[in-house]
């Protein structure tokens, strides 16, 4: 009875609110929990490597440290007699192993380098422009050579996490920056060959066929080995990103194309024409926006391939080179037999990479259902 | 409305649109000879397929892809927009012919919008899904309409400041404005609305408002309520008389259904396979009907009232020729009622006047040898 009477009360008017597309967009993309992980897990990455590497990484890129090949160091929370000492590790001693006849360095339980949250370190501007000293964690010890080496260091004595961490910033911005010039061309030309048709359309279509037809890899190494041996490394990587750029554009060209062949024969095309618009504002102004949905998923979904062309060429040593960093730079280093036989942690590259592949795989998926909010499921 | 002497703002003069597809070519329109006068409504009246949307489309330059206007000429008498007075009389005209126009120059698209203003039959499609009603009538407006800030007794100034365009916050009053106008009730909220949250009715509405709202000198109205119930459409008809008073527009109005355009046209073009058949004022077309073809059309009428039911409506007999296979003489002539075999078949019948402003194209009023 107390239900009934409940649901008989007068419901407030509610003020009339529809629900715009992107609110049901958004409605429907919170609900894929996958898809979620996935952006954040990208947002972090992104944040922490793209925006404020220095805070995130222990140490700054280039600085070098005797301790050359040192594996990870463990942290350990009590010591040797059991106490609670907090996180730290063990002072790193030099030994040569007779066996493998190399320098190997190995715990030295005398001395004990405490860790910490939100510590001390190199000093650099965070954001490019607040000059600080404090990094995320590192270690606080008076002693001059305490070092903490989360994923051990490369043959100049570098820590191999902060390495990773700044290539990050380099292959990931590759990837979002490859992809922007990407829909840049392919839109562009995608929107053109559609919207005009006929010989514009062939000459654009024909030449994304060409381009398909070339095997990517060595049109990569072609191109890339264009690249002039003297320009800057800053150069080079964008001349690098214009190339990722500049060999995918078909795939997204095609895809326009066939969405503006459905839309441009609308109705409100017509009226737009019939209303003094010239082409450029059809095209651009009109058609392009009801191809969005379907771009930003494409886009999405291509820029995992764009991180792995970037890795996979200068892995060959045809994209970036040192001084530069990027994931690519740093599997190179440990593409050796050597290198994964006395240095493995340098493979710690890679599960970055599959990490950052996936959460964009898991996140374009979900906005791929999500872009579609009165669809199905 | 009180007479005055008729000025021509559209001329179109033996016009021939061809579309060459695979199967052969077919003559959308054929011969077409029509003039609008500025202030006035012209109704074009034909089955589906008979060039009616095609002529409409001519006028604006606009034929769809293998259509191409083979001859003939569409004169537009034009009023360059700043020398029009208080009223919408002109001081000055020029002559484009607008068929000789670029296709996607500047001056032809000055026109379209800005000076012929064209209402499409589908007004469910005709807004770009991802804009406002708002955003629809601000890029008319900023295409083509220029602020009227005017200094009394500075030439130029005047000049200077009709050649700004209206910006934003201008644009969006006008839309408002227009939305009143059109009958949009709280047009404040509607400006802000997207196609999807408009009724068929409103966004018709809408669509009138983007025509209207650059002031132009001629509206083409493609079958604008076809797709519309009874109700909305009586609305949106008298909005359009209106509006066709307070800025002295001329209406080309193209519809199939005969009591719609009887309502609203000053004078009717009849049209049959791309040729207009009889032209006459409203009056003279109803109640003196002089061609074959129209006299059919307005017997399958069917009308309220009438004592003899049971009796089945008249229709036209025959199919609509194969358009890739024209009959000879009067295309008319299988279908004809009054045919007269010999020589309709053989002669092909010209413009023939048979009234004060009455013309009609058929042999049964024309003098030929047989």
């Amino acid at each position: 009875m107390a239900v009934a009477q409940q649901t008989l009360t007068v419901p407030k008017k509610k003020a009339q609110v529809s629900q715009s597309y992107w609110s049901l967009v958004w409605w429907k993309f919170r609900r894929n929990r996958v898809a979620l992980f996935g952006g954040v897990i990208l947002a972090v990455l992104y944040f922490s490597m793209g925006i404020v590497p220095e805070f995130v990484s222990p140490y700054l890129l280039e600085r070098a440290s005797n301790y050359t090949e040192a594996a990870p160091q463990q942290v350990h929370l009590f010591d040797e007699s059991g106490a609670f000492r907090g996180p730290f590790v063990y002072g790193l001693e030099r030994q040569i192993d007779t066996v493998k006849r190399t320098r190997v360095f190995v715990e030295d339980k005398a001395k004990i380098w405490p860790l910490g949250l939100f510590v001390q370190g190199d000093s650099y501007q965070l954001l490019g422009v607040i000059p600080t000293n404090i990094h995320l964690f590192g270690v606080v010890s008076d002693d001059p050579d305490a070092q903490f080496f989360i994923m051990g260091t490369d043959a100049r004595g570098r820590d191999w996490f902060t390495r990773i961490i700044y290539g990050g910033r380099l292959s990931l911005l590759i990837g979002l920056l490859g992809q922007l010039m990407l829909l840049f061309f392919g839109t562009i030309l995608g929107v053109a060959s559609g919207y005009y048709g006929g010989a514009v359309d062939q000459v654009i279509q024909r030449s994304t066929e060409f381009l398909g037809a070339i095997p990517e890899i060595p049109l990569f190494m072609a191109l890339a080995a264009a690249i002039p041996a003297f320009w800057s490394p800053i150069a080079v990587y964008f001349m690098l990103t214009l190339i990722l750029s500049f060999v995918r554009w078909g795939g997204l060209a095609r895809q326009v194309r066939g969405l503006i062949l459905s839309l441009r024969e609308r109705e409100y095309v017509l009226a737009a024409k019939s209303a003094g618009a010239s082409d450029a504002r059809i095209m651009f102004r009109h058609l392009l926006p009801g191809t969005m949905s379907h771009v930003i998923v494409i886009a999405t979904l291509a820029i995992p391939g764009m991180i792995l062309a970037e890795t996979a060429l200068s892995w060959l040593g045809l994209g970036l080179r040192p001084p530069l960093t990027s994931w690519g730079v740093l599997l190179q280093d440990a593409a050796t037999v050597r290198a994964i036989h006395t240095t493995p942690w340098e493979l710690w590259t890679v599960p970055f990479i599959l990490l950052t592949v996936l959460a964009y795989n898991m996140l374009g998926d979900g906005l791929r259902d999500a872009l579609d909010p009165y669809g199905g499921r | 409305m009180t007479q005055q002497t008729l000025e021509p703002l559209v001329e179109v003069e033996n016009l021939r649109v061809e579309f060459d597809v695979r199967a052969g070519v077919v003559k959308a329109v054929d011969g077409l000879n029509m003039t609008i006068y500025r202030g006035r409504t012209l109704g074009v009246i034909g089955e589906s397929g008979c060039g009616k949307s095609v002529t409409a489309r001519a006028i604006l330059n606009m034929i769809p892809k293998p259509g191409k206007i083979t001859s003939g000429e569409i004169r537009y008498h034009r009023q360059a927009k700043h020398l029009r007075g208080e009223n919408g009389h002109s001081t000055k005209t020029d002559v484009v012919t607008i068929n000789e126009l670029h296709p996607d120059g500047e001056v032809i698209r000055q026109i379209r919008g800005g000076e012929i203003g064209m209402i499409f039959q589908e007004p469910m499609s005709s807004l770009t899904p991802v804009y406002t009603a708002g955003t629809h009538i601000g890029e008319a407006v900023s295409l083509h309409r220029l602020s009227a800030t005017k200094k009394v007794g500075d030439q130029i100034a005047a000049n200077v400041a009709a050649a700004r365009k209206v910006d934003r916050d201008e644009a969006r009053e006008i839309a408002i404005e227009m939305l009143r106008k059109v009958g949009i009730p709280k047009p404040t909220e509607r400006v802000d609305n997207y196609p999807h949250q408009l009724s068929g009715g409103q966004r018709q509405r809408v669509m009138i408002a983007v025509a209207l709202s650059t002031e132009p000198s001629m509206l083409i109205a493609d079958e604008p309520t076809t797709a519309l119930d009874v109700s909305i459409e009586a609305q949106i008809l008298d909005i359009m008389r209106e509006l066709q008073g307070s800025v002295n527009m001329a209406i080309m109005f193209i519809t199939h259904n005969l009591g719609v355009v009887a309502n609203m046209a000053h004078e009717i073009v009849v049209m049959y396979m791309g040729k207009a058949v009889e032209r006459a004022t409203v009056s003279d077309l109803f109640y003196n009907p002089k061609h074959p073809y129209t006299q059919s059309l307005l017997k399958s009428i069917p009308r309220l009232g009438e004592k003899k039911t049971g009796e089945r409506l008249a229709s036209i007999s025959g199919m609509v020729p194969d358009p890739f296979n024209l009959p000879t003489g009067c295309v008319f002539h299988p279908r004809c009622p009054a045919v007269m075999m010999g020589k309709c078949d053989k002669i092909a019948p010209s413009w023939t006047k048979v009234g004060e402003d009455h013309w009609v194209s058929c042999l049964l009023y024309e003098e030929v040898g047989a």
